[in-house]
């Protein structure tokens, strides 16, 4: 292994994107299909309220909505940073979208848990 | 079928034409022809002043890239009857500095394609004696792809990214840099990895694609670039998170 630079945060930030792509491609999909589609029309026959409850409340529930809210976040924070780089041209304001983006990312992250927790 | 075709042609002359300007020809619409012999048959039959560069005129040298009808092709392996009735302009390849007409200047991928040593190297080479560098046809297959590459930079004219920042070091070299990465035979991937990993390099591209849809030999430059970044983040993370022994 040659010298390396000190790590950039690049590798990471793509990392995120990547596993957030990913994961909102798997799971967005299928909750929207039946939460926003077949539940309503009465395609299928939903859980009642006391077991869907039970279910959020699960860790491992959680833990997943978490993941896929968080993750699905900072996929959109590197798209918008790099639309708003290439597409508006922007790249000269890169501090501010930076911060802009991958802080977005973060809030949401954090209501997300916090609502998470609250159910 | 018509038995002629317009081609309208950029022409830039240095020193007369202050900026690039089209001009019609008829050239003969015969259905073997490639737009290549469209510009040919300009050149012998009606305006011997038209430059333009080729080679092989098939398929192999990467010297006749340009623009045709706004899409970057080998006009060597692109057919006039395909754009009949016509007319077909063709143009200069994008996002190179254009020398004279649809003559372009390479200096600056020729000047990149180094940096990333699309070569083979070994940390010690085994003697003549002890024979080739055997290898298995699962291990050729790893490579094969992207050692198809003929740098004809259509990849680089159809990139949106180059076009914006020329810094990037952009498809064809990064693709030929796995060519080598890929080799069971080469031991240069560590070598190869500043600049792949440098702003400039894989972290610039942003997956359009377009380069892979340009390339007329299928080598997927795209892909090639998007694993690097799979390779590279993986090394990332293990140098953050595992002690300089273990990596």
């Amino acid at each position: 292994m040659t010298t390396r630079r000190p790590p950039a945060p690049e590798p990471f930030l793509w990392l995120l994107f990547s596993a957030g792509g990913m994961i909102a491609a798997l799971f967005v999909p299928v909750l929207l299909f039946l939460f926003g589609v077949a539940f309503p029309l009465d395609w299928l026959t939903p859980p009642d309220h006391a077991h869907l409850l039970a279910v959020l409340r699960n860790p491992i529930t959680r833990l997943v909505l978490f993941g896929l809210c968080a993750l699905a976040l900072f996929h959109w924070a590197h798209r918008f940073r790099y639309t708003l780089y290439d597409g508006l041209q922007l790249k000269r304001f890169s501090v501010p979208i930076i911060l802009f983006c991958y802080g977005g990312a973060v809030v949401g992250s954090i209501i997300s848990a916090y609502l998470l927790l609250r159910v | 079928m018509a038995d002629q075709i317009t081609l309208e042609v950029a022409r830039y002359r240095p020193g007369l034409d202050t900026e690039p300007v089209m001009q019609s020809y008829q050239v003969p619409l015969r259905e073997h022809w490639a737009i290549l012999d469209g510009l040919t048959y300009i050149k012998d039959h009606l305006d011997g002043t038209l430059s333009f560069r080729w080679s092989c005129r098939m398929g192999i040298c990467g010297s006749c890239g340009m623009t045709v009808n706004g899409d970057p092709q080998l006009t060597c392996a692109t057919f006039l009857t395909d754009y009949a009735p016509g007319p077909v302009r063709v143009e200069p390849l994008r996002n190179f500095p254009v020398v004279r007409d649809l003559v372009v200047d390479i200096g600056d991928f020729m000047e990149k394609l180094p940096t990333v040593k699309p070569w083979m190297i070994r940390d010690v080479d085994s003697p003549v004696e002890e024979g080739e560098y055997l290898q298995t046809p699962e291990e050729l297959d790893e490579y094969k792809q992207f050692s198809m590459c003929i740098n004809c930079m259509l990849c680089y004219s159809a990139c949106p990214v180059y076009a914006l920042d020329p810094s990037f070091v952009g498809p064809a070299a990064i693709a030929l840099a796995q060519r080598y990465n890929l080799d069971s035979r080469d031991e240069g991937a560590a070598d190869r990895d500043d600049v792949l990993t440098s702003p400039e390099g894989i972290w610039a591209c942003t997956f359009v694609g377009e380069c892979s849809a340009a390339c007329p030999k299928d080598v997927d430059p795209a892909a090639a670039i998007q694993r690097y970044k799979l390779t590279a983040a993986t090394q990332a993370v293990k140098n953050f998170l595992l002690p300089r022994g273990a990596r």
